[in-house]
């Protein structure tokens, strides 16, 4: 730590409600010394995208249990491209099948963390990619 | 008695925060009245159970939750079960109809269909019950921010079958307060929310006497890290609250509450669950009779769905949670409960398969007709340890009621986010408690396996077709009904909701009539009366 702290904006996109564990994941990042915004649930990811650019955070964190993963991502990547964000690390966490974990990856999703990450893992991966 | 010798171990604690003693005995007990404390099963004050007979004569129903894409294949699904003698159907709806969104919403997009059944307009609902007799069975909607359009648009169903009135049975889940809390299906502001919730209970207690207007869950509220106290407390104030709203409507005590129900939860601690269900009963027994002045004894009974819980399941070494589902459910029908449903093992990664979903099925059937747990009431009564935790857990319940009243109550606790914030901090110090090892998960931090938790399950991709279907009905039905009595409709709902303190129903069921649709009645309650702005608060 020393220099400036990191900020991250971590979001609920899509209409599913459950927020434990998104709102786990902000207690151990805070724990961990780092500035988080929550955007709260049912957001688009336009929305999304806004607050990421409003707030100048530093990094994205989605939380998606629905299964909706893949084209939720794949618009949120597209859609901070053309925000002028393209190099804004974003990571996912939720219920996140293996399978799927290349397809996250190819299409630029950095951080992918499945139910059961230790908390080390994200706070490790938003500090190297945060600074 | 003989001083007994105090026994050198290390200390253990019931979830919440009871201290555990190494062995009960009489003195633990040794206040305990049985007319006043436990009473017979049937009995006033329910402690033992609400039925005298129980499960000799009342078997807990099962009824799991489950969702079918298209109304068509939901129909298909019903008639299937009734042919089987299911007489009890639990629909679960897609997200966007939860969220009051049409399926041709851009927010819906991807959702259509996909953990339940899409309902845009009353030809979805007559789709779905089309050749079922709506007098003969009992239905229960899984719904919350919009169950006030749900309820209508399954009585209109009903009464063009010339079903009377008298004559329709179901539930709704209408718990709007517990949205907040955990779930996360909230769509307005507090206040016009429980606006029509009480609309609801009003026009049921007045017009569908066989209808049970909302379900009040502790379950969404312990699933969120609330612990079994918290759960119970605030489930009765949530209910007190809803209480009093009918009551402020003109309504008598005995008019409504023997239609309220619960939702409650089972993971953790297998006789803390038991002793909370007792203490519950006993506890709401009171609270209906001394706070609400309830008369009848029917009003005072807590009549629950004891479900086991997501909570307690692992994603880790899935088949484990097959036993720990068998556990929660034995612990459901020792703590006499009226309805039964368990998660399925698979739950952890994706809507449960068919074979996931007839496992919990078989769990419950094995329990109730193999292993003789039902053949009398109430088996731990008189326990030294169930009975002294069991009135621990009251006096526990009572107290932390009277703190979150003391705080301002239980609706300002909620809109303020005050509960949302203690309880998602003791979700964290419990998952931290579960990877330090402290709180011991069998197969996941103790005597883990090295290989990685395989999440290749057989999981369910979501399918197009049923959208594209789903949004070209819609689109049919908007084209053939009468547009101007649907707007007009709208218009009226529009005006009386922003106008008026009237009870919305009637014009909620005449907007149903006129085939408008669950994103226009919802779009009409959206301006009126704002959303609700989520607490951001840590």
């Amino acid at each position: 730590m020393g220099d400036k702290k990191i900020r991250v904006l971590m979001a609920k996109p899509g209409l599913d409600g459950h927020d434990r564990g998104v709102k786990t994941v902000i207690h151990a990042l805070h724990d961990a010394g780092i500035d988080v915004t929550y955007t709260g649930l049912h957001k688009t990811p336009e929305e999304i995208v806004k607050a990421a650019s409003d707030e100048n955070v530093s990094l994205v964190g989605l939380s998606i249990l629905s299964g909706a993963h893949i084209p939720i991502c794949a618009q949120i990547v597209k859609l901070m491209k053309e925000a002028g964000m393209p190099d804004k690390p974003i990571m996912v966490g939720g219920v996140i099948p293996e399978r799927d974990i290349p397809a996250l990856r190819k299409m630029g999703v950095e951080g992918i963390f499945p139910v059961d990450t230790p908390f080390e893992d994200i706070v490790r991966f938003v500090e190297e990619k945060g600074r | 008695m003989t001083e007994k010798k105090k026994l050198q171990v290390p200390p253990r604690k019931l979830e919440s925060g009871i201290d555990i003693k190494v062995c009960y005995g009489p003195e633990d007990v040794a206040d305990l009245d049985y007319e006043r404390d436990l009473g017979d099963p049937g009995n006033y004050p329910f402690t033992r159970g609400i039925h005298a007979t129980m499960y000799r004569s009342r078997p807990f129903t099962m009824r799991q939750y489950a969702g079918f894409g298209s109304p068509a294949e939901t129909n298909q699904r019903f008639k299937y079960l009734i042919e089987h003698g299911q007489n009890a159907l639990n629909v679960a709806f897609d997200l966007p109809t939860q969220n009051g969104l049409d399926s041709d919403d851009p927010r819906a997009e991807g959702e259509v269909g996909r953990v339940g059944m899409a309902i845009d307009t009353l030809a979805d609902m007559e789709a779905a019950f089309e050749g079922l007799d709506l007098s003969k069975i009992s239905v229960s909607l899984t719904i919350n921010p919009v169950a006030s359009i749900m309820i209508a648009m399954y009585k209109v169903v009903a009464e063009k079958q010339g079903v009377p009135n008298d004559r329709i049975m179901g539930t709704a889940q209408n718990d709007i307060l517990k949205e907040y809390v955990g779930r996360g299906t909230w769509i307005y502001d507090v206040e016009p929310s429980l606006r029509l919730i009480t609309d609801t209970v009003e026009y049921c207690a007045r017009e569908l006497p066989r209808y049970f207007p909302l379900s009040v869950c502790g379950y969404h509220i312990r699933e969120s890290g609330a612990d079994p106290v918290q759960e119970m407390a605030y489930a009765f104030l949530i209910a007190k609250e809803y209480a009093r709203r009918a009551m402020e409507r003109g309504l008598k005590p005995d008019e409504f509450l023997g239609r309220f129900s619960f939702n409650l939860d089972i993971h953790g601690n297998f006789f803390e669950q038991i002793a909370k269900f007792r203490a519950g009963r006993r506890l709401w027994a009171k609270i209906c009779k001394e706070d609400l002045g309830a008369t009848n004894p029917k009003s005072m009974m807590l009549r629950g769905i004891f479900g086991g819980g997501g909570g307690g399941l692992a994603i880790r070494e899935p088949e484990n949670n097959i036993v720990r589902m068998a556990y929660y459910s034995l612990a459901s029908a020792l703590s006499g409960t009226q309805t039964m449903a368990l998660c399925c093992y698979d739950e952890a990664y994706t809507i449960p398969s068919e074979k996931a979903a007839l496992v919990a099925l078989r769990t419950m059937q094995i329990l109730q007709e193999e292993v003789s747990v039902c053949d009398t009431v109430d088996p731990l009564a008189g326990s030294y340890y169930v009975e002294s935790i069991t009135n621990e857990m009251e006096n526990l319940i009572v107290a932390e009621m009277k703190r979150i009243d003391e705080l301002g109550g239980i609706v300002k606790c909620i809109a303020d986010g005050y509960i949302q914030k203690t309880i998602s901090r003791q979700a964290y110090e419990e998952e931290k408690s579960i990877r330090s090892g402290e709180k011991v998960k069998v197969g996941v931090n103790k005597y883990a396996t090295k290989e990685k938790a395989s999440l290749e399950m057989e999981l369910h991709d979501f399918d197009s077709k049923v959208q594209d279907a789903q949004i070209a009905s819609f689109k049919k039905i908007k084209t053939q009904r009468d547009a101007t009595a649907a707007s007009a409709a709208l218009d009226k709902l529009r005006d009386k909701a922003a106008n008026t303190d009237e009870n919305l129903m009637p014009h909620i069921l005449d907007c149903v009539r006129a085939y408008c649709s669950v994103g226009e009645m919802s779009g009409v309650f959206r301006d009126v009366f704002g959303e609700f702005k989520e607490p951001i608060d840590f």
